[in-house]
């Protein structure tokens, strides 16, 4: 059940999450390099930065979480090993995930 | 609707600790939920003290006890005292399950907590009020349909059709995995909740059924059968070792694949 309710938790982080995605893009699609400045400027700030790794973290755990309803939807891993492994995998492989991707992009952004 | 809270006529207060048995050198601690629709008072929660040489090693032989010996009035369903009745379906622990098959022992450290199934209503203590489940459970009716002419003898069944059966007939309506089903809390007076849809699915399963159209039928609704999110607590819940869970989900690809 918990990991259900983190399902749900984190899609409807992703709403809020969404809002800052499409923030970034509208700034950028703008023709005021102040906006996209200030995009950068919240994005990259601690607090920016802390939100934007929540929403990595919400978004691969929603994206794992939600193959594994997918497989169950198919009709496949019911048994009790089968959805513990599954449960696990999702919440273990949405932080090695968000990891992963914060190490490449910090390898190839580099520390602004 | 969903509701967090308890209502104000349904908070635990207080509640009587009875003195440990004389003479009883080994004593285990109950906790057991306690509400009587006549006092008018809220429900509270009793602690007695079993003496477990003097009693058999289930949380039912435990209540047995405590009624024969300290508390005449403590009102709980049992009958087969094997698992094949489900009358005595309670929460042990946090846990839905069968009070004659989980031995007070399995209990963890501390008291054994005991409180009638959840987000039903109470008859008294541990009595639940089960009309509207079984209500649900008439709805998916759970008979043999035909419209062939009954054949000279038996309907027939070969052995691979009637091993499709298995892990759905052995059922006994206990009531352990709708109750722990959150989607059921919420929605209970419009989704049938996984031991209606596990029956639901065991007569759609049966192939010497000629209704599984009209049974499908009856279940595609927004509420009925696809209030079910795949929380799986039914089946870590189920006593009986069974998977309302997928078969909730064999009824959802069933509801796909006929209109293939």
């Amino acid at each position: 059940m918990a990991l259900s309710i983190v399902h749900r938790a984190t899609g409807i982080a992703l709403y809020v999450g969404t809002l800052l995605l499409a923030w970034w893009l509208i700034a950028a699609a703008s023709n005021s390099a102040g906006a996209y400045a200030n995009v950068q400027a919240f994005t990259g700030s601690i607090i920016g930065r802390l939100i934007v790794f929540g929403y990595t973290w919400a978004l691969m755990h929603h994206m794992l979480s939600g193959i594994r309803h997918f497989v169950w939807d198919l009709g496949f891993g019911f048994k009790a090993n089968e959805r513990e492994a599954l449960t696990w995998a999702a919440l273990i492989g949405g932080i090695v995930l968000t990891i992963l991707i914060w190490i490449i992009a910090y390898a190839i952004g580099g520390v602004r | 609707m969903v509701e967090f809270a308890l209502p104000k006529n349904s908070k635990i207060t207080g509640g009587k600790t009875w003195p440990k048995p004389a003479g009883a050198t080994e004593t285990r601690e109950f906790r057991v939920y306690r509400w009587n629709p006549d006092d008018g008072k809220n429900p509270s929660v009793d602690t007695y003290y079993v003496d477990v040489n003097d009693c058999g090693p289930m949380v039912l032989d435990g209540l047995i006890w405590i009624k024969n010996h300290i508390d005449p009035s403590l009102t709980f369903r049992r009958s087969c005292r094997e698992g094949v009745c489900g009358s005595c379906a309670m929460n042990i622990d946090g846990q839905n399950t069968l009070a004659c098959t989980r031995s007070m022992h399995d209990v963890k450290d501390g008291a054994v907590k005991i409180n009638p199934l959840p987000h039903q209503p109470v008859v008294k203590d541990l009595v639940p009020d089960l009309t509207n489940f079984y209500a649900q459970y008439a709805s998916v009716e759970p008979w043999l349909k035909t419209t062939s002419p009954t054949p000279q003898k038996e309907w027939r069944q070969s052995h691979e059709d009637r091993e499709k059966l298995d892990g759905l007939y052995e059922c006994i309506l206990c009531a352990c995995c709708s109750t722990s089903c959150p989607s059921y809390w919420w929605n209970s007076d419009r989704y049938l909740g996984p031991a209606a849809l596990l029956q639901a699915n065991r007569w759609v399963s049966d192939s010497r059924d000629e209704a599984t159209g009209e049974r499908l039928d009856n279940l595609e609704d927004p509420f009925r059968l696809y209030r079910c999110h795949t929380i799986m607590n039914c089946a870590k819940a189920c006593p009986k070792g069974l998977n309302p869970a997928e078969a909730i989900a064999e009824l959802k690809l069933k509801m796909v694949e006929r209109q293939i």
